[in-house]
């Protein structure tokens, strides 16, 4: 997203120890609270009965948002999971778009509603589309990361996934294959705290991700994934580095997921409410808000407008979507074989 | 035409395939330095380097997985399985992502990839190395699914399957890696998928089979002519996925009885399939019901009385033709 409009004073000082550009600062606000936005109207359109099923990554924005504004865009690639709203809109994806997915419509540049919602993909941004197997698209980004390096071709791919996937078998071979090939890869872990209903500790028996690095011989980083400037600092390192030729990286980002899986599930039968009350504090949007503007990088004006602008960005994404057409049912047996 | 046998016409194909097309590379368990567990892909490694011959560590749901990546980001990867059985480590990436990937992105995403298989009984390979699969394979839109029966066909096949833009499942019986026959030496030679082959004509049977159990309908219809003076037609389908329907149905209509010789299990298998399209279009020309004569419901065993008795004979097909007469 770019502004063209003329900005109030800001602290030049504070932006020079961030390491990031006013533009970036900026950026990394729209997206993430577009992010929560959108999921927040998507939940809605889905309790009125218009959307039969979300996925969200609502207390990921932070993650998701920093990790992808250190990518290339149109050049990397991203193997997302299901939770990647933010990057997907990170990478180009529009508000509209993102409610053509959740309707499946026949416009969605997605899969035109041949997936679930939120099975992310496009071929023009480099996003390729995952099954929803979790952990199999860690297989895929090695193979993608492969074709790169025996091409010659200077671009990285970020893959992602849950604290949960790490347990298949999909994770281990990945990993594995990236290593001994050195292949351009990025294994991003968003550690949500559950995998599905399962606490953490009911899936593993180490408190981070990250150690498992060691077993593969290759880097690996651990990053608060609440706080959106401090991901892109650790992951852009990373992806340069991998850009260079040297290899893979793990990278877990320690964040929360402050809903239910999805929306079929009630969080409330596993969860103890104070631990959620917990997290809820350290809200990627509310804290990076608050933050930004206690330390006097933007006026809080500034940020009233993005949310404002946002606010009628999703309104408009979701009554257009709701009146766009779905696919035919003559079109339901396309794509199976690609002839010549 | 030089004469060889199938593991050599099958590197013959890989070898012309990764000279024609620079994005094609070869991986797999053990075919690098050792030359494949099968020795189909022999001195590949000398010859194109590790680039593009890569031994992989045992993982087969990874180097499936990579292999789709590999051909989703442009370029034409051969996976190499040692048997169907360990396949089924893989059937997750092989059915859930790559038959499926074309159509769950619309048609931005596809995978040009080739996966080499063996299966097949008679070796003394046991239940986890030789079963015969290929009509699992062939349940899954978005699969092409081909067993060759003969050098030339796997040479020709496998050629034609590098020029797929969909992933191809490409079965082998371990029994065809020794058999000899004349192979085109024609770097253009390809055999168009979906074409069954008529391997001999005749007026009173058709003998339906494919891989392994197209020699054994073969004999069968050598010893009917002999012994029974039953003129016995064969045909080898060749692939499974596209299925040529067409000329089975049309021979069907010839001689009015159908055998479907097949190694695999006949409960739920690829003969009930065959079956069930035969008496769907060509019912009214059939003089006896479909017969089916297929592997034994019993896990592969080991002992080679065990493992010949599981499997189907050409006495069990010459038995299941008399029977219709």
């Amino acid at each position: 997203m770019t502004s063209t409009r003329t900005r109030r004073t800001r602290s030049q000082k504070t932006i020079e120890e961030y390491l990031l550009s006013e533009q970036q600062l900026e950026d990394m606000y729209y997206y993430m609270l577009l992010s929560r936005r959108l999921n927040e109207r998507m939940l809605a359109l889905n309790r009125q009965g218009r959307a039969p099923f979300v996925i969200a990554g609502a207390g990921q924005e932070a993650a998701q948002v920093g990790a992808a504004m250190a990518l290339q865009k149109g050049t990397d690639y991203l193997a997302p999971y299901y939770r990647d709203l933010g990057m997907n809109l990170v990478l180009g994806m529009t508000a509209r778009e993102a409610m053509l997915n959740l309707l499946a419509k026949r416009d969605d540049p997605n899969s035109f509603g041949r997936q679930m919602p939120s099975h992310w993909g496009n071929s023009a941004r480099r996003i390729v589309t995952q099954s929803s197997v979790v952990t199999t698209q860690l297989v895929h980004a090695a193979g993608i990361g492969l074709a790169a390096k025996m091409r010659k071709d200077p671009i990285v791919v970020l893959t992602c996934c849950g604290e949960g996937s790490t347990s298949r078998g999909d994770f281990h071979e990945a990993l594995n294959f990236a290593a001994i090939h050195k292949l351009p890869v990025i294994f991003y872990v968003q550690n949500n705290g559950y995998a599905i209903t399962s606490r953490t500790d009911k899936e593993m028996p180490l408190e981070n991700v990250a150690d498992r690095a060691r077993g593969y011989g290759i880097q690996s980083a651990m990053v608060d994934g609440m706080d959106c400037i401090a991901v892109y600092q650790t992951v852009k390192p990373a992806i340069d580095q991998a850009r260079r030729g040297g290899g893979p990286y793990l990278i877990e980002a320690k964040c929360y997921r402050l809903w239910p899986h999805s929306s079929d599930d009630d969080d409330t039968r596993y969860r103890p409410k104070a631990e959620l009350e917990e997290w809820t504090k350290k809200d990627p949007v509310t804290t990076f808000r608050d933050r930004v503007v206690s330390e006097g990088v933007f006026p809080a004006e500034d940020l009233q407008e993005i949310e404002k602008r946002v606010e009628e960005e999703v309104r408009e994404a979701a009554q257009w979507a709701l009146m766009q057409p779905d696919p035919a049912p003559e079109d339901a047996l396309g794509f199976v074989y690609k002839e010549l | 035409m030089p004469e060889m046998r199938m593991r050599d016409a099958l590197r013959e194909a890989l070898r012309e395939e990764m000279l024609r097309d620079e994005t094609v590379f070869l991986m797999g368990e053990d075919i690098g330095a050792y030359g494949g567990s099968y020795a189909v892909t022999k001195g590949l490694l000398e010859e194109f380097g590790e680039e593009r011959v890569k031994d992989t560590p045992i993982a087969e749901s990874g180097i499936v997985g990579v292999g789709i990546g590999a051909a989703m980001a442009g370029l034409r990867p051969m996976v190499e399985l040692m048997t169907i059985n360990f396949s089924f480590l893989a059937l997750d990436q092989i059915v859930n992502s790559a038959a499926k990937l074309y159509h769950m992105s619309n048609g931005q995403i596809n995978v040009p990839m080739v996966v080499r298989m063996a299966s097949g009984g008679g070796s003394q390979l046991a239940a986890t190395h030789s079963h015969s699969l290929e009509g699992l394979y062939a349940h899954f839109p978005g699969l092409k699914v081909v067993c060759p029966s003969s050098p030339a066909d796997a040479k020709g096949l496998l050629k034609r399957a590098f020029r797929d833009d969909n992933t191809v499942i490409f079965i082998e019986h371990t029994a065809n890696y020794g058999l000899k026959g004349d192979v085109p030496d024609d770097p253009d030679f390809l055999i168009e998928f979906g074409q069954a082959n008529v391997l001999r004509e005749g007026s009173d049977v058709t003998l339906v089979g494919y891989s392994g159990s197209v020699h054994q309908a073969t004999r069968a219809a050598v010893m009917l002519q002999e012994q029974e003076g039953i003129s016995a037609e064969v045909i080898d389908l060749r692939t499974l996925r596209p299925l040529d329907i067409d000329t089975v149905i049309r021979s069907v209509q010839k001689t009015n009885r159908a055998v479907i010789v097949e190694d695999d299990w006949k409960f739920g298998g690829f003969a009930g399939e065959l079956s069930a399209q035969i008496m769907e279009r060509a019912f009214d020309w059939l003089d006896a019901p479909v017969a089916r004569v297929c592997g034994k419901d019993v896990p592969m065993p080991y002992n080679r009385n065990l493992e010949f008795a599981a499997l189907p004979s050409e006495e069990d097909v010459v038995e299941a033709v008399l029977a219709m007469f």
